[in-house]
């Protein structure tokens, strides 16, 4: 199953690492990654692969909004088909 | 990867524009249930239900998180309950309708209809049980809702069903007097009722459905509301094409949890019904999507032509997105439930004779409309009738949930709470229509019912 993540907030160091370390952890694998940071505001959307991920997707969804408060960004994760059933035929 | 454009797009719909799946319906027939006693079938009702939807609400869940879609309602249908208990020796059903409040208790969900009866060409021994049973059921349970279709256009308006569902709303509504007539917030009369209609008050499954069936209600006024706002003076064309697109990405979404429901609790998906419900929260309105278009105020001159257009475009857009489209499917005028028209109604921009006129171009009909307590039941009645004209020659579903607002004067708000709103006590005609209503008997179909 692939998802997309989406980090949104104020720009600041170290947002990537934190939530590519959890990643590293739970076997999540990263297929593709962009960035902008406009005036001090970052957004962020990654696809990810969970196919080998060694937590259940309602988990990792939990650990990623801890870690997103953490940083004091909103971080969240949605399965990758509401973004292709919305914007493709 | 989707561009990030795109994904932030939908990200803004959900946080921003109120975009949500306004409930995952799960139909259940309860044909197998019937036996000569009430007590008995109550409980066949109660032990089917809750074996079927124990795990509707967790799906909902689920897949909400998965998603990152709000799916707001988790409900239940039922078949007409004037047939299942059309054996039963007794003649009151509320025992049914307080099992049927206890199962969507234990299941989980807030609504569950079908507290129903089918009588739109004549009623049976059990059709007029159920009625009878209306006020007491719907005052002594909560989440049980209850409608009535007492008119079709092959059928015609029956109107001694007419003329009972005056006196039933009205009881209703004294009955339920502490809280301003609640009871009748959970009553609808319909002309051409639909049978798969996945939203409250009228849903409930139809003989003519399978065993078990997920509904999907899409709703996104906010969202359309947002999208006509880079449109600003622009012509009808563009403002259709924007509403079709808009419409097309709600749809997809709606489709999307229709068939996840049905994939995990392995039970066929039925249709998706393409509604704009709104929501009493700002920013969830259709009049605002009306006044968008360029009215003052909800109701004024044009209000009519600018919701038949979106109620078209609605139904364009989605009806590529899904594979299956029913229900009700269009724009839904619930006055209580909708802040622009709430306050529309209060600058005074906004009448019973105007909404009539709405309901001839879109889904539904005079909906959530709070009246003063002491209308006569003629006069419920004689706007039932009108309603069902309406539905009746336009081959439309239209319906009627009208709250007698006991103790309340015109202008007086009634408060329902969560998502039912809050309600201004409109004014009806002060004439009387209790000769008309006394006539009974049947209208009969109108001539381009004869298509065979």
């Amino acid at each position: 199953m692939k998802a997309i993540v989406t980090v949104i907030g104020k720009d600041k160091p170290g947002i990537i690492a934190g939530v590519c370390t959890l990643f590293a952890k739970c076997d999540v694998n990263i297929l593709d990654i962009s960035q902008t940071v406009m005036q001090d505001f970052f957004t962020m959307s990654m696809l990810v692969d969970l196919s080998k991920a060694t937590v259940p997707f309602t988990e990792l969804s939990d650990s990623l909004k801890a870690k997103g408060e953490e940083m004091g960004v909103n971080i969240r994760i949605q399965r990758e088909d509401i973004f292709d059933l919305m914007h493709r035929i | 990867m989707h561009s990030q454009k795109e994904i932030l797009s939908t990200i803004e719909m959900i946080d921003h524009q109120h975009l949500d799946v306004r409930t995952i319906t799960m139909g259940i027939s309860l044909l197998d249930c019937t036996s000569d006693s009430v007590e008995v079938t109550a409980k066949k009702i109660y032990d089917k239900i809750t074996r079927l939807a124990k795990d509707l609400v967790k799906v909902g869940e689920d897949i909400e998180r998965e998603f990152g879609i709000p799916i707001v309602n988790k409900r239940i249908s039922v078949t007409p309950i004037g047939i299942v208990a059309a054996s039963c020796k007794e003649t009151d059903y509320t025992p049914i309708a307080k099992a049927l409040d206890a199962a969507a208790k234990e299941c989980g969900v807030n609504f569950i209809g079908g507290f129903s009866a089918l009588v739109h060409k004549g009623m049976t021994n059990g059709d007029i049980n159920l009625i009878n049973s209306i006020p007491s059921a719907l005052s002594e349970t909560e989440r049980v809702c209850s409608s009535v279709s007492v008119a079709s256009t092959k059928a015609g308006i029956n109107m001694d069903a007419v003329a009972l569902m005056g006196k039933i709303i009205k009881k209703t509504a004294q009955m339920t007097a502490d809280s301003h007539g609640f009871g009748c917030a959970k009553l609808v009369v319909f002309a051409n009722a639909v049978e798969d209609n996945p939203f409250m008050a009228g849903a409930f499954h139809g003989v003519g459905e399978g065993e078990c069936v997920i509904n999907v209600g899409v709703s996104g006024p906010g969202v359309v509301y947002h999208a006509l706002q880079k449109c600003k003076g622009q012509p009808f064309d563009v403002v259709a094409e924007t509403i079709k697109k808009t419409a097309f990405k709600i749809t997809r979404m709606g489709q999307l949890v229709a068939q996840e429901a049905s994939r995990r609790l392995g039970v066929p998906a039925g249709i998706v019904d393409l509604s704009l419900a709104p929501t009493p929260e700002k920013g969830d309105s259709v009049a605002r999507i009306l006044e968008e278009m360029g009215l003052e105020v909800c109701g004024t001159h044009g209000t009519t032509a600018a919701l038949a257009m979106l109620n078209d475009a609605v139904k364009k857009g989605g009806v590529m997105a899904s594979n299956h489209v029913g229900g009700l499917s269009g724009a839904f005028i619930p006055v209580s439930e909708d802040e622009g028209m709430i306050e529309a109604v209060l600058k005074g921009g906004l009448h019973l004779d105007k909404l009539e006129a709405m309901t001839c171009v879109c889904s539904v009909g005079l909906d959530m409309i709070a009246v003063p307590g002491e209308t006569s039941a003629e006069t419920l009645a004689a706007i039932i009738a009108d309603e069902a004209a309406i539905g009746v020659v336009n081959t439309k579903t239209t319906a009627v949930r009208i709250i007698p607002a006991i103790g309340k004067k015109i202008g007086e708000m009634v408060e329902f709470g969560g998502l039912l709103g809050t309600a201004p006590v409109m004014p009806v005609h002060e004439f009387s229509s209790a000769d008309f209503i006394m006539r009974g008997g049947r209208i009969p179909a109108p001539m381009h019912s004869l298509k065979n």
